[in-house]
C-alpha cells in the first residue's frame, strides 16, 4: 500500500512538471516574440520594454515555479507518505 | 543532497538555539558588504578613489533604475530596495564559492525577505498617503473587489517567495543531480547559467517589490 503511495507520487511529480512546464513555455515564447517585434519597430523603447518584459517573465514562470514545488513536495514532504 | 530541498542544514547548535547554514552564510554577507561599504565610505570625498566611485556608480545606476520605475524621488526607498539588491546578487553568487550554498536556496530566507517587502510596502503606503487614503486603494475601483485586492497582496507575497526559492533551489538541485550522473566537466556550463540565473532573479525580486511599493505610494499601477 505504502509502496502504491509512492509510485504514484513519482508519477504525480512527473506529470506535474512536465505539464506544468508546457504552458509558462508557450507564454513565454509568445510574450518574447511580442517584444521582439515591438524592438523591431521601436528600436528606442528597447529600455521599459524589456524591464516590463523580465517582470511578465517572471510572473509567467511562477507558474512553473509553483508545478515544480508541488512535485517537491509529492517527493520529499509528502504528508501521506512514511 | 541527502535529505532532501527542503530540510533544515543544521551545522552546529548555539546553547539550545541550532545555528542552520544559510544563517552563517546570510551572516558572512551582511559583514562583507558592511565593512566593505565601510572601507569605501570610511574617508569620503568629493573626487574619491577607485573603490568610493565603484560604489557611487552602483547606487547612482540604482537610483536611477527606481526612479524609472515608481516615477519620483527614489531616494527614501533606496535604502531597503538597493541592500535588498545588493544582498540577493551576493547571496544568489555564494554558489560559485567552493564549500557556500545560497542562502536564498533554503525556504526561510526567501519567505523573510517577502515579509519585509509586504511590511515595508504597507509602511511606505501607509506614510506617504495616510491612512485612510491608503486603505481607500483597496475599494478601488469597486468595493466589490475588496476580496481579491485582499488576496492578491497575500499571493503576490507568497510568489514573490517562492519564484525566489524555486529559481535557487532548483538550480542547486541540477547542479547536484549532473554532477552526481557526469562527475567532473559536464556541471561548468550548468553553473555558468546558474550566474545568470541568480542575477536576473535579484533583479526581478527587486524590479517587484519596486512595483509594489510604488504601487502603495500611488505612482505606478499595481502588477
Amino acid at each position: 500500500m505504502d509502496s502504491n503511495l509512492q509510485l504514484w507520487s513519482i508519477i504525480g511529480a512527473a506529470v506535474a512538471v512536465s505539464f506544468g512546464a508546457l504552458g509558462p513555455a508557450l507564454a513565454e515564447g509568445r510574450a518574447i516574440a511580442a517584444a521582439m517585434d515591438g524592438i523591431a519597430r521601436q528600436p528606442e523603447s528597447v529600455g521599459p520594454l524589456s524591464r516590463t518584459l523580465f517582470v511578465g517573465l517572471a510572473m509567467i514562470e511562477t507558474m512553473a515555479i509553483y508545478c515544480l514545488v508541488i512535485a517537491l513536495l509529492l517527493l520529499y514532504a509528502n504528508p501521506f507518505v512514511g | 543532497m541527502d535529505a532532501g530541498p527542503l530540510a533544515p542544514d543544521i551545522l552546529f547548535h548555539l546553547g539550545p538555539v541550532p545555528i542552520s547554514r544559510p544563517v552563517v552564510t546570510t551572516w558572512a554577507i551582511m559583514v562583507i558588504l558592511v565593512l566593505g561599504s565601510w572601507l569605501g565610505l570610511r574617508r569620503a570625498r568629493v573626487h574619491g578613489g577607485t573603490f568610493q566611485t565603484v560604489l557611487e556608480i552602483v547606487v547612482e545606476t540604482l537610483a536611477q533604475q527606481m526612479r524609472d520605475i515608481i516615477d519620483r524621488d527614489p531616494w527614501p526607498y533606496l535604502p531597503l530596495l538597493g541592500t535588498l539588491f545588493v544582498f540577493l546578487i551576493f547571496a544568489n553568487l555564494s554558489t560559485i564559492v567552493p564549500g557556500m550554498r545560497p542562502p536564498t536556496g533554503h525556504i526561510e530566507t526567501p519567505a523573510v525577505l517577502a515579509a519585509i517587502v509586504f511590511l515595508s510596502v504597507h509602511y511606505f503606503g501607509i506614510r506617504s498617503r495616510g491612512l485612510l487614503a491608503y486603505l481607500r486603494r483597496y475599494t478601488r475601483p469597486n468595493p466589490l473587489l475588496l476580496p481579491l485586492n485582499l488576496l492578491s497582496e497575500i499571493t503576490r507575497t507568497f510568489s514573490l517567495m517562492v519564484r525566489l526559492f524555486g529559481n535557487i533551489m532548483s538550480h542547486e538541485l541540477v547542479i547536484a543531480i549532473v554532477a552526481l550522473l557526469a562527475g567532473l566537466f559536464l556541471p561548468i556550463p550548468f553553473m555558468l547559467l546558474g550566474i545568470l540565473i541568480g542575477v536576473i532573479q535579484a533583479y526581478i525580486f527587486t524590479v517587484l517589490a519596486t512595483v509594489f511599493v510604488g504601487a502603495a505610494i500611488g505612482g505606478v499601477e499595481s502588477g
